[in-house]
């Protein structure tokens, strides 16, 4: 059946609507790469600025957020074209709290003072990296409503946890040897944990690819929870 | 296609319904259980059936002379199209609210009254009309007018006025023709609320063309499509939140959404 382009309008604000939204998030890598960089490089100036760029991601989502109320009140939309909506109203604040990790790591940036060993700021750029590339991925698997890409993405997320467990070892055994180093330790464990967090949340990510694709909810990931429950 | 409300307890049941008119095949084998005191849409395009599906559940497509059924609709399991069955106790028990709301041009008790007098009603006329009037939440507004002509008061009052003039005979079920599609919104959602209530003590069968009205009214949703020959089918029948968010059909997606061709 030859489908007639009863919706064009709902089609094309969509269609902008998911540019928007690839559009924040890299803006989300720009920043979070940038603000590693910063702290790899020791450049408060850089990371003040990075500070406060934030705020244009901020905006951005209210932006996003504002689409989204208006689609939903003016085109009524329906099944998938609801899903889309819906997902990207999720996704946008997911994107707005990694934006908040990143600025996060430019404030440590600013505030440590320390020379912290080369292998643990070698270790955070790589999770940077590998963080942003999964976001990357993912809102390209989103966009594109591919829910196999989708499904193989959190995975990944294990090859962060390894780094920032191994950034988590090398500052207590400085810390061990030297405890004035204390609050120092504190920030960079901080910052690695923030990344660790955008890998995380980059999974919520991807369910929503999975549930734009087939209409299901499902939880992706809970590999860490379990390991958290498994303490005791 | 089978949906099962919590108790398992079904108004109604079409099973292989073919409806004609003349040669012309309208619907097309159609198996639809309809659960109990819960609001079930009928949807679909123009020409799909809908109407003619929603009048064989009482017989009165039989109103239309070349009009005929084969298989089953069961009703307390019996078929009511069995010939030993009377078309007018059927549409006693399954009444019909119309599009355009109709009411007789007597008096707003009349109207109510009718249906009770002409079945020989035993029981206290004015407590009836009354009841009757509350549980279509018109009584407040024609309380001190029971004498004025029917026909004198605004349409959704009207269209109320029918429901009440349903209800009175203590039917099981309620069938609605696109009910609210001539009425301005406030009097639609006045309708719609009213749907929501009544379906505490009956099983409601709604056909709207307006699938946010659905949507928002029922429980469960049955998409009708036309297929081969224009003949009406079912495409897919199911809660109405899952149909509306994810339809398993890529038909059903295609017309909720507004990409149909």
């Amino acid at each position: 059946m030859s489908i007639i382009s009863t919706r064009e309008s709902l089609d094309r604000q969509t269609q902008d609507l998911l540019d928007q939204i690839l559009v924040l998030s890299s803006m989300v890598e720009e920043i979070t790469l940038n603000a590693v960089k910063a702290l790899h490089e020791q450049k408060a100036n850089e990371a003040r600025k990075i500070y406060k760029s934030d705020q244009l991601i901020n905006q951005k989502r209210f932006e996003i957020e504002n689409t989204c109320l208006t689609l939903i009140a003016t085109q009524q939309p329906m099944a998938r074209d609801l899903r889309i909506i819906a997902s990207v109203l999720e996704i946008a604040t997911e994107l707005e709290r990694m934006g908040d990790y990143a600025k996060g790591i430019a404030r440590i940036c600013v505030m440590i003072k320390w020379n912290p060993p080369p292998s643990v700021l070698a270790d955070l750029v790589r999770m940077s990296e590998l963080a942003t590339d999964m976001l990357h991925r993912a809102m390209g698997a989103f966009v594109k409503a591919d829910a196999k890409s989708a499904g193989s993405i959190p995975g990944e997320d294990d090859q962060v946890d390894i780094l920032y467990n191994r950034i988590n070892q090398t500052i207590f055994s400085e810390l061990s040897a030297d405890p004035t180093i204390m609050d120092q330790s504190n920030l960079l464990i901080w910052a690695a944990h923030n990344l660790e967090r955008m890998a995380d949340r980059v999974t919520n990510i991807c369910e929503r690819a999975i549930y734009v694709a087939t209409g299901e909810m499902k939880e992706l990931d809970v590999s860490d929870d379990e390991q958290e429950l498994n303490f005791e | 296609m089978t949906i099962t409300d919590k108790n398992g307890k079904h108004a109604i049941q079409a099973r292989n319904l073919n409806i004609y008119y003349g040669d012309f095949l309208a619907v097309k084998d159609v198996n639809l259980k309809i659960p109990q005191n819960k609001i079930t849409a009928i949807i679909g395009p123009s020409g799909c059936g809908k109407s003619t599906m929603l009048r064989a559940f009482n017989r009165m497509n039989e109103l239309v002379p070349t009009a005929w059924a084969e298989g089953e609709v069961l009703y307390q399991g019996k078929n009511i199209y069995d010939n030993d069955v009377d078309p007018v106790e059927v549409r006693r028990r399954i009444g019909m609210v119309f599009q355009k709301p109709n009411p007789f041009p007597k008096s707003i008790y009349d109207n109510v009254a009718w249906g009770a007098k002409i079945n020989g009603y035993q029981g206290n006329l004015d407590q009836l009309v009354e009841q009757s009037l509350k549980d279509a939440a018109l009584w407040i507004e024609v309380k001190d007018k029971l004498d004025q002509n029917g026909l004198s008061l605004s349409g959704g009052q009207q269209q109320r006025l029918c429901i009440a003039r349903a209800i009175a005979v203590k039917p099981d079920l309620i069938l609605m023709d696109e009910p609210a599609s001539a009425l301005d919104p406030i009097a639609t959602l006045r309708i719609e609320e009213l749907m929501r209530e009544l379906a505490k003590n009956y099983t409601i069968i709604v056909v709207t063309h307006n699938m946010q009205q659905a949507a928002r009214v029922s429980d469960f949703t049955a998409f009708f499509n036309l297929g081969e020959n224009r003949a009406g089918i079912l495409e897919e029948y199911g809660p109405t939140d899952k149909i509306f968010t994810n339809p398993q059909k890529q038909k059903t997606e295609d017309y909720i959404t507004g990409r149909f061709g």
